[in-house]
């Protein structure tokens, strides 16, 4: 049992594991839409995309998760407006934007001395840094988010399924996809702090995917999805804590070995 | 006939993706209630049709009136069972799942569905002999099975107007049946039925009105006055074989190749 507590002595404890908690319940969520409407390159794509918006916000001295979230949301409605009338494919799209976003964020750090540390926080998360400040941004921010995707449960299940009723129920697809991409952006940015950019895709990707493996309709889907999310934050931040690993790999691997589990089960059932 | 309202009009419509027009100078017009069959060879622009009646190609030129006013402004009032491979048959949705969806028109964004909403669609998982499939994945389903969930889904939309594109093609007999019997059932319910097919005999003894197109349209009447050698020369070409004895073959042996976005093929 103490070695249980014993980690939670610290505050900033409490907080990474709050942070990592929330962060991982919100990816998991968004990540059933990620799965299911084969959006994963373009998570990947988004987490890097942020960084000329964080390498912005660190130059002027802002707000490092505003920074982020405008980058994002920028980059988000920029692939919907190259690929919407269907001249360039969307995976061409986000290819694009992907590498010039990832390069101009490495060509603003270029011009920095310390950034060393930042950006290695950035890229794989420092969970154990959150600032009370921090948590509360993430919490009011994850709320928001899961909200929206409560309250647009129906536009997303149809829009993702089947756009042909869409069009016929005269839903406005445009927005509600848009509006997808940009929640995706802010999941993204939510994550910077616990996983970091590189492994917040994972995050969006392999909780869901394990969710699609063991049920059958969508609500079902985000709530194992969810679960799956949150125990991995908890024991990989254990691990992180006990053996010393970076949390953000610790929590990636640890859902990893959820996924393999689920996988290996999945398989074994239908033999 | 003429005195019937007319529900549904096109009015010298052209339709097209990108520069290239698939459907040129379309006019006609669908009396409330018909069955419609719309015939024609591969690659005539039979799907392209449909697209523009659902509203998700836009139109080049041209109007399309629904009840005289323009497509669109009225929701939910055209249904439609789109062709197998534009559906993600992996998604993880119940058959009663898909069903609902066609409520979804009706319910709201935010309320759960109503007792009659319920009802709907267990009338309608009914009709389609499918009631005992409800709570399985649309994926673990056959073929036949699918196309009669999609229809469910398109009588509790409770439309005015149903497209089905190729309902005919690679399906059960069961499911062949069912679909004809539903055809009759929504003409007792003054639905309009517009469907393509290849099957000629059955857009012959089936249905009220034939529609013959081939980029173009080349004729448009009761199947008495469509199916004529001249009509159909013009829309088969050399794949229309004239016998002796006045029997007519077409041959049809192809693979389509007009334009279709896939979602993910199964």
């Amino acid at each position: 049992m103490n070695w249980l507590l014993e980690p939670l002595a610290y505050q900033f404890m409490q907080r990474g594991l709050l942070a990592s908690v929330i962060v991982g319940v919100l990816c998991a969520v968004m990540g059933t839409y990620v799965v299911l409407r084969g959006m994963a390159f373009l998570g990947d794509a988004m987490a890097h995309a942020i960084l000329p918006g964080v390498a912005v916000a660190y130059l002027f001295g802002g707000n490092l998760l505003v920074g982020a979230g405008v980058a994002a949301v920028l980059v988000a409605l920029s692939i919907g407006f190259f690929s919407r009338q269907g001249q360039i494919k969307e995976d061409t799209a986000i290819g694009i934007l992907f590498a010039a976003a990832l390069s101009l964020g490495v060509a603003l750090i270029s011009t920095m001395q310390t950034y060393a540390v930042d950006l290695s926080h950035i890229l794989f998360g420092n969970v154990l840094g959150v600032s009370p400040a921090d948590l509360w941004m993430i919490a009011i921010l994850s709320l928001l988010i899961l909200l929206i995707v409560g309250l647009f449960y129906k536009p997303f299940l149809v829009i993702s399924f089947d756009p042909v009723l869409a069009a016929t129920l005269r839903l406005p697809a445009e927005l509600l996809r848009n509006l997808m991409l940009v929640l995706l952006a802010l999941t993204v940015v939510v994550s910077l702090q616990t996983v970091g950019v590189s492994l917040a895709a994972a995050m969006l990707v392999t909780p869901a995917a394990t969710a699609y493996l063991l049920t059958r309709r969508l609500w079902p889907m985000m709530l194992v999805s969810a679960l799956i999310g949150a125990v991995s934050s908890v024991i990989g931040l254990y691990l992180s804590y006990y053996f010393n690993i970076v949390s953000g790999s610790a929590i990636v691997l640890t859902a990893t070995a959820i996924f393999l589990l689920g996988f290996l089960w999945k398989r074994t059932k239908s033999i | 006939m003429t005195h019937t309202p007319h529900r549904l009009e096109i009015e010298n419509v052209d339709i097209g993706y990108g520069d290239k027009i698939v459907l040129r100078d379309l006019s006609f017009q669908v009396p409330h209630g018909a069955r419609v069959a719309v015939v024609g060879p591969n690659g005539a622009g039979k799907s392209t049709l449909f697209k523009a009646l659902v509203g998700i190609l836009p139109l080049k030129s041209g109007r399309i009136l629904i009840h005289g006013e323009s497509l669109g402004t009225h929701k939910d009032c055209v249904a439609y069972v789109p062709q197998r491979e534009d559906v993600d048959w992996r998604f993880p949705v119940t058959v009663q799942d898909v069903v609902m969806m066609g409520r979804f028109g009706q319910i709201g964004w935010l309320s759960r569905p109503s007792l009659r909403d319920k009802q709907l669609v267990a009338k309608s998982l009914e009709q389609m002999g499918i009631s005992d499939l409800a709570a399985r994945s649309i994926g673990e389903l056959s073929g036949g099975q699918q196309q009669r969930a999609f229809l469910a889904r398109a009588i509790a939309q409770e439309p005015h107007i149903l497209l089905m594109d190729e309902p005919f093609t690679g399906v059960d007999v069961t499911t062949q049946e069912v679909t004809l019997n539903l055809l009759e059932y929504l003409q007792t319910q003054q639905v309009t039925t517009i469907i393509s097919t290849h099957d000629l005999n059955l857009a012959a003894s089936r249905f009220d009105l034939v529609l013959l197109v081939n980029h173009r349209l080349i004729a448009y009447g009761t199947p008495q006055q469509v199916f004529t050698k001249e009509h159909l020369a013009s829309a088969f070409g050399n794949s229309l074989l004239v016998m002796e004895n006045g029997m007519m073959l077409v041959d049809e042996c192809c693979p389509p190749d007009e334009v279709h976005t896939h979602v993910e093929a199964k």
